[in-house]
């Protein structure tokens, strides 16, 4: 059986599928991935599926519990790279992938990551954010 | 079966025979409907074209257009309407190009006054029949192409997604939008989105008179689709009595985020991100 | 439905394991491509392949998709037929209800399958298994 392997870029792990992947390897990401986020300590993933031709309910399923698992470890999720034939599909399939980030690109992926975890470290400061961004 | 092997062996020889004198009758006779929009070496070109396959065809014991010895024949005559159909002619002046051959056959046959005769031409009338019909079909066939040829390119004219700002793309979309355009308009903006990396789009429905159910589905699922790639749609436009459409239809707009005209869409998108970095310039400034 | 002519001849694809789903959407993908299928509807049509392969799989115990060419005078579309001797559907109705699972997916392969095709057609009996055909026509 094929693997999806997981890079270690700076703070956050990158995942990128590059094949049509098959239900066992789609489980086995999930289980490698949760781990890899345990050992590196990492708050950020980045799935990049730009690759992937197709997205059906098992691959998103996959996509939403990895999702789930990472926000219990503390680290963020997002999927990049959706093609726009497979998101008109998703759409018409039925399939919202809630609780699912999402952005263009690798490059927008990293960005909100980074951004999210200024917010988390900017709490802080909530009270003057609050005021900040009511005044017109 | 329009005419006997015999017959359409009688139609050949007949053909060859007065090759000359109905050729020139049956251009005359074209001519004549088309007033003078086709030349004369054009017409006689394919009058003699024609000529040829039905006495090739003839030979061969044709017997019906649609069978095995009517295929040339059969091109000829499809090639024949398409290119009137592309000239603009309409369907009568495509068909008589073939009808003209029954009025010349006639008068070379009607100074013989045997039963036979009368047959064969009963028979070639019903084999021109036939031909008259083939041929009104593929110009109908050919001007349908044409229509849909143009009604894509106007659906290419009529959905430009164009770049506002950096990062910001939008469509203006103009006249009806039926399901087909609405799928055009759909694909352009994501595939856009991708292509140019804009997080947000402006869906632009000012020049739309009206949003069905329909319509307003197929906008409801491109910004799904947007959310899904992982950026953000804005409406902007909405009529009156659009919005009065859109109530009294029930269709749920969500949180999906609407202006007024596209002008306050672009400044929303524009204070969005403009406030993301002044708050992030203020804490770090602080 | 089942309408249109046979243009090629059926590729049949047994499905008897994970990577039996994966070779099913790969012929599908390829025929789709021959037939001239817009992208869209490429995606669509294998994405609903993938499900229903994966039901043939899961719920009927393994079987077939022959996958076929066809043409009904107009234009041209991808058939597929899934066929497995599984226990069948009991209750259609519910099997089709968007969110309805036995198998702790999200519920959404049958009904979801049917909104990315053209024609839909299924056949199932209790104890001697279900048939699917599907077919996408292009545009």
């Amino acid at each position: 059986m094929e693997r999806v392997p997981i890079l270690k870029i700076g703070d956050i792990l990158l995942v990128s599928i590059q094949l049509d992947m098959s239900d066992q390897t789609a489980i086995q990401l999930q289980d490698d991935l949760a781990e890899r986020i345990v050992a590196t300590g990492t708050h950020g993933v980045i799935i990049d599926i730009t690759a992937l031709d197709i997205v059906d309910s098992f691959v998103g399923r996959m996509l939403s519990t990895i999702a789930s698992i990472s926000k219990v470890l503390d680290a963020e999720t997002v999927v990049v790279g959706m093609r726009p034939a497979v998101a008109i599909t998703l759409v018409e399939l039925g399939l919202s992938l809630n609780g699912i980030r999402t952005a263009l690109n690798v490059e927008r992926g990293m960005e909100l990551i980074a951004a999210s975890r200024a917010d988390e470290w900017d709490e802080a400061d909530a009270d003057e954010d609050a005021e900040t961004t009511a005044t017109p | 079966m329009a005419l006997s092997a015999e017959q359409s062996g009688r139609l050949a020889r007949l053909l060859t025979e007065h090759a000359d004198r109905l050729t020139a009758r049956w251009t005359e006779i074209v001519a004549g409907s088309l007033r003078g929009r086709l030349s004369q070496a054009e017409l006689a070109r394919q009058a003699r074209e024609l000529h040829r396959s039905i006495i090739d065809a003839g030979q061969h014991g044709l017997r019906d257009l649609a069978d095995e010895h009517g295929g040339e024949l059969r091109a000829v005559l499809a090639e024949l309407s398409a290119s009137r159909a592309r000239q603009g002619f309409s369907a009568t002046e495509t068909a008589i190009s073939v009808f003209a051959l029954k009025d010349a056959l006639l008068e070379l046959m009607e100074q013989s006054r045997d039963a036979d005769t009368l047959r064969d031409f009963v028979a070639y009338s019903a084999l021109i029949d036939q031909m008259g019909l083939f041929t009104f079909e593929s110009f109908v066939r050919t001007r349908e192409g044409l229509i849909a040829d143009q009604a894509e390119q106007l659906l290419e004219l009529s959905t430009p997604v164009v770049k506002l700002w950096e990062g910001v793309v939008a469509v203006p979309l103009v006249g009806t939008l039926d399901s087909a355009r609405a799928q055009v308009v759909m694909e352009r903006l994501l595939q856009t989105l991708v292509d140019t990396g804009s997080p947000y789009a402006i869906i632009d429905i000012t020049g739309v008179p009206a949003v069905d159910t329909q319509v307003a589905q197929h906008i409801l699922k491109t910004v799904v689709a947007a959310r899904l790639m992982g950026a953000d749609c804005i409406i902007s436009g909405i009529r009156p009595q659009i919005a009065q459409t859109i109530v009294a239809l029930g269709i749920e707009f969500g949180d999906i985020a609407t202006k007024a005209s596209l002008a306050d869409a672009l400044r929303h998108v524009l204070r969005l991100t403009g406030v993301e970095t002044a708050t992030r310039r203020a804490r770090r400034e602080s | 439905m089942t309408a249109g002519v046979d243009l090629g001849v059926p590729a049949t694809q047994a499905i008897r394991s994970d990577e039996d789903v994966v070779r099913v959407r790969q012929l599908v993908r390829t025929t789709a491509v021959a037939v001239k299928l817009s992208l869209v509807d490429q995606t669509k049509l294998v994405t609903a392949a993938s499900e229903l392969a994966r039901n043939t799989l899961i719920y009927g115990g393994g079987g077939s998709a022959e996958v076929t060419t066809v043409e009904d005078g107009r234009r041209r579309g991808v058939r597929i037929v899934f066929a497995d001797q599984g226990p069948g559907i009991a209750d259609l109705d519910e099997a089709f209800t968007d969110g309805f699972t036995t198998g702790g997916g999200l519920g959404l392969g049958l009904s979801g399958a049917r909104r990315l095709v053209d024609d839909f057609d299924i056949w199932t009996a209790v104890g001697e298994g279900t048939r699917i055909t599907v077919i996408k026509w292009s545009r």
